[in-house]
């Protein structure tokens, strides 16, 4: 299968577009049957990728302006594989999780659902700057659609505003895009837009400084990093739940993708100079986002405000420099991907039987519905980031990692920890705990069989990876050492060379 | 006595006429068709301009580049075929959208379309001359006979819109003139490529920079108002408004991509003659024009007005590439109407597919947004097709604006302006809030009662389909299209000296 990563970009779509004729009724059997085979498509992929390779695999080139330097160029590393398969998974356990007798329109959402699929596959897997803009600007389109047509009472404002922040971020994205092809034009008088061909490409600290800025315009805004994080709590707020699950799972994933891929192997000396200033919104970020999330009534906003809080831990792993804080962070997006999206798909299985989202609400609801609350809690500890659990295996490799860069700083994003539980616990304390305070939730029913089908695999992945995640962990460890290796090659200061700690150094110690 | 001049038929060079003649030839056999027999049915009308416009297309393709002819009045090269076949191609699809299934007026006349090829031809005569006055003359009669098209159909703010337009254009030729003839005075002609080379000669003279400013300006200023750039595009909304919605969408390409030609040969000149002062003032009229009329468009009630406003913002976007004057940015002029010209008629004929004959939807205009609610539910097709083109304005790649877009944006990168690729950005950014509010009306919205898919489907017919479904697979299949598209282009750009 040598156009596997064409097939996983374009199955979807082609779905999509076919999805048009199947009839209304069958909708969600479609939307899973498709969802299955994209998934299983992944796991493929998994299966004949070389895990002991680091560098790009299953690369696809085709020209398509070649004036203008445009090709399409795919390619698959260990940073981009898992991410690919989480979207693959989410996108099919959300398909699942649709209550048929609660949305109309169900045939518009899972067209949508695919096309938005196609997207976020395509963007993990392209290797063409302007590649990855298409999908990354389009991604925005179905997203739109999700939370403006079946979202809460105020879903236009906040699809509106989710579409416009993101859409003008990346507009300076690509101007910065278009800085490094005309940079890249000067010194060999060829246009391209390949990311590879880029990687080469020498730049003096003042203009990778620049361009670090304007990239940083882009993927900040996706990550959301604070102060550009409003547009997200207001879109989880009002998006209906598989809306708020992909969001949080996968498109957040980008902006973080986006920094790993580009800035970092791109402009190391800027990237390394910006330690202090991204490290401290960051911290801002984890530290400001918790105490909010606690000061929530809302339970989903409480996830999703934690949901920033946890990307603040992503983003001080990304810029630790080192092989354990960036495969650090990036096992935690795929962890987060997974508890993020458990969590929110479980506050909509409660948000469906109540139609209320608001803490005060419940109360006892553990002794109504124990599955639920044994669920609920194994979500919670994965995402406060108790051993054994998913959460702890990124969390705590990322800590370790930017220990090196700096104590303090890791003291203080490590308080997210202890935040983290506060918040989460006093959540589950008011909703599960104690009497049932609420009588119309005495006769609430617990989980069905489609709600399980959608969350136990989660489960699953929370204790498989929890307690064994060297099959996911060694490949991304591979292409995180060879990212730093050429970063610490390519990077022009002492001061860079100095910080990004790539392997030879390791070995040099050992 | 005088001599006789001798003049032999080779010297002329007709063959770089033709293209005009088979155009004003189209005409008059329209007009004696119905001289000898009247009361025919507007299709065979239709058809037979199609078919004329397709002759002109063929034989325009066919012509020689940089050719030169008529005692070097024509200049036919690379630039003047590209914009000629941009023209015609636009015309084509234009044409069809008069076979509505309800009954327009304006088309029930064959001098309708008369006028069409008359004014077809003037268009064509502006871009392929470099000589001041037939640039003048080609002008003049686009103008006037787009006036008469615009009147003709036959409403209370349609003469409105076509007197508007006519006493702007009264200005503006006044202007050109003006401009014309201090050229003329500092330089001794009128044409283009010899008033560069004296000007070149006497750049050091005092008081020549003021002479050749003032009669930039000039120019400039009677450009500005045929590309409706801030100052001078007050006219702009109200004419679109009054005229009906396919010639509006026409008007947004046809006679602007002439009047962009000609003014990448005039300004093209100053700029290379390093007249800075001219390259700011283009830069900042091109800054100005997309702002102020992205901001504008926000608070439009109307879809029309809005798609108005952003017509002239797109114009603000191709003006910038007029002052940056690199070959890339030149490409990017004819790249931009390329792919501009599917997208925006796309988007004025599904205004006229919708279009009824009274304002049954809101007391003063034809498309409020209101007319839009909730379209997904009532036809998903015309939805779709419709968020398609508003996207593609917006210029989310992959769809056919976004290349020409960053085209233009990378060729201000390639001079070193990037802060007007960041300008580009924003009004990107800002422009796609107001295409989003057609979106969000059509797909977010509950429809209006009183609205199903007769009052929205009024017009449809299957030309109409057809244009439409044609318009759509360009916008969607661009990404194919560019590369050749481009490379033509840019060899054409590339042979004419741009």
């Amino acid at each position: 299968m040598e156009h596997i990563l064409s097939i996983l970009i374009f199955f979807p779509l082609l779905a999509g577009i076919l999805g048009f004729v199947v009839d209304k009724e069958s909708a969600k059997a479609y939307g899973i049957s498709v969802a299955s085979v994209e998934f299983l498509l992944s796991l493929w992929l998994w299966m004949s990728f070389d895990t002991t390779y680091a560098g790009m695999q299953f690369s696809e080139f085709a020209p398509i302006i070649s004036r203008f330097g445009i090709s399409y160029n795919l390619g698959v590393d260990g940073i981009s594989l898992f991410i690919v398969i989480m979207a693959a998974l989410i996108t099919l356990l959300g398909i699942i999780l649709l209550d048929e007798s609660k949305i109309a329109n169900m045939k518009n959402m899972i067209v949508s659902l695919l096309f938005l699929e196609m997207t976020m596959v395509g963007v993990f897997l392209s290797l063409d700057a302007i590649i990855f803009y298409m999908f990354w600007e389009l991604s925005l389109v179905p997203m739109l659609y999700l939370i403006g047509a079946w979202g809460g009472p105020t879903r236009v404002y906040a699809a509106v505003k989710f579409f416009l922040y993101t859409f003008a971020g990346s507009l300076v994205m690509l101007v910065g895009l278009l800085v490094i092809a005309y940079l890249y034009h000067l010194e060999s008088g060829v246009w391209t837009f390949n990311l590879l061909d880029w990687y080469q490409l020498d730049l003096s600290v003042g203009l990778q400084f620049w361009l670090f800025l304007a990239l940083f315009a882009g993927f900040a805004i996706k990550v959301p990093m604070f102060p550009f994080h409003t547009w997200l709590p207001h879109a989880h707020g009002q998006a209906p739940t598989i809306g708020s699950v992909i969001l949080a799972a996968v498109l957040l994933k980008m902006g973080t993708y986006g920094f790993v891929r580009f800035s970092l192997p791109l402009f190391p000396d800027a990237s390394v100079e910006m330690i202090p200033f991204i490290v401290i919104l960051s911290i801002i970020m984890v530290i400001y986002t918790a105490m909010v999330a606690f000061a929530q009534k809302d339970m989903k906003q409480v996830i999703a405000y934690s949901s920033v809080s946890h990307m603040g831990i992503i983003m001080i792993g990304v810029f630790a420099m080192n092989a354990e804080g960036l495969g650090g962070s990036i096992f935690l997006m795929l962890s987060h991907g997974i508890v993020s999206g458990a969590l929110f798909m479980l506050v909509g299985v409660i948000y469906e039987r109540t139609g209320t989202k608001t803490m005060s609400k419940f109360g006892g609801l553990a002794s109504v519905m124990p599955v639920y609350a044994t669920v609920f809690g194994i979500m919670l500890m994965a995402s406060v980031g108790l051993p054994l659990t998913i959460g702890f295996v990124g969390e705590f490799l990322v800590l370790l990692g930017f220990y090196h860069v700096s104590p303090i700083a890791t003291i203080l994003a490590g308080t997210t920890i202890i935040i983290g539980s506060i918040y989460m616990l006093s959540l589950f304390k008011k909703s599960f705990f104690g009497p049932v305070t609420n009588e119309k939730n005495r006769d609430l029913k617990d989980l069905n069989a489609r709600e399980l089908t959608a969350l136990l695999p989660l489960v699953a992945i929370v204790i498989w990876l929890g307690v064994y995640p060297k099959p996911v962990l060694e490949p991304i460890d591979m292409s995180v050492k060879k990212l730093l290796v050429n970063m610490e090659y390519k990077a022009r200061t002492a001061k860079a060379k100095e910080t990004i700690i790539s392997m030879q150094k390791v070995k040099e110690e050992k | 006595m005088l001599e006789p001049v001798k003049i032999s038929l080779d010297a002329l060079n007709l063959a770089t006429l033709m293209p005009m003649l088979i155009a004003v030839a189209g005409g008059l056999v329209i007009l004696t068709i119905d001289l000898i027999k009247e009361n025919l049915h507007k299709s065979l009308y239709v058809m037979l301009t199609v078919l004329i416009i397709l002759i002109d297309l063929g034989t325009t393709i066919g012509l020689n580049v940089n050719d030169r002819g008529f005692f070097d009045l024509m200049l036919v090269d690379g630039i003047s075929i590209v914009t000629q076949i941009l023209i015609l191609v636009a015309s084509v699809l234009f044409i069809p959208l008069a076979l509505t299934s309800k009954r327009f007026h304006e088309y029930s006349y064959p001098e309708f379309f008369a006028l069409f090829l008359f004014m077809l031809a003037g268009l064509q005569f502006m871009v392929s001359s470099d000589n001041l006055i037939l640039i003048f003359i080609g002008l003049e009669t686009s103008s006037l006979a787009l006036y008469t098209l615009i009147a003709l159909h036959n409403r209370h703010n349609s003469f409105e819109a076509a007197v508007k337009y006519f006493t702007m254009g009264a200005l503006a030729a006044g202007f050109f003139t003006m401009g014309s003839a201090i050229l003329y005075a500092i330089s001794g002609s009128l044409e283009l490529a010899q008033i560069a080379d004296v000007l070149q000669l006497r750049m050091g003279d005092s008081g020549m920079l003021a002479l050749m400013i003032g009669g930039a300006s000039f120019l400039l200023a009677a450009f500005a108002f045929k590309l409706s750039l801030f100052p001078f595009h007050t006219w702009a909304p109200d004419v679109y408004e009054g005229a009906s919605a396919p010639l509006a969408g026409y008007m947004s390409i046809v006679p602007k991509v002439a009047a962009f030609v000609v003014s990448m040969r005039i300004f093209d000149m100053f700029i290379k003659l390093n007249v800075e002062w001219i390259q700011i003032s283009i830069l900042i009229m091109a800054v100005v024009t997309m702002t102020l009329a992205n901001i504008m468009a926000l608070v439009q009630e109307d879809v029309k007005r809005m798609l108005a406003y952003s017509s002239i913002s797109h114009a603000g976007f191709v003006m910038a590439a007029i002052a940056i004057a690199t070959t890339k940015s030149n490409s990017a002029v004819f790249l931009y109407y390329g792919l501009f010209m599917f997208t925006n008629l796309g988007a004025f004929a599904m205004l006229w597919v919708s279009r009824h004959k009274h304002k049954i939807h809101h007391a003063r205009f034809d498309h409020p947004y209101e007319k839009f609610a909730g379209m997904i539910n009532i036809m998903p097709m015309g939805a779709v097709v419709m968020a398609l083109f508003m996207l593609s304005l917006a210029g989310v790649p992959p769809f056919s604006v976004f290349w020409s877009k960053i085209y233009i944006m990378s060729a201000a990168v390639d001079i070193g302006m990037v802060w007007l690729a960041i300008v580009m950005g924003i009004n990107s950014a800002i422009s796609a809030y107001y295409y989003l509010k057609l979106v969000v009306y059509m797909f977010l919205k509950e429809p209006t009662a009183g609205i199903n898919e007769t009052t929205v489907y009024y017009n449809v017919s299957k030309p109409l389909m057809t244009v439409l479904g044609i318009t759509v697979f360009v916008t969607v299949s661009s990404i194919f299209f560019v590369e050749p598209l481009l490379e033509y282009i840019t060899h054409m750009v590339q042979i004419s000296g741009y």
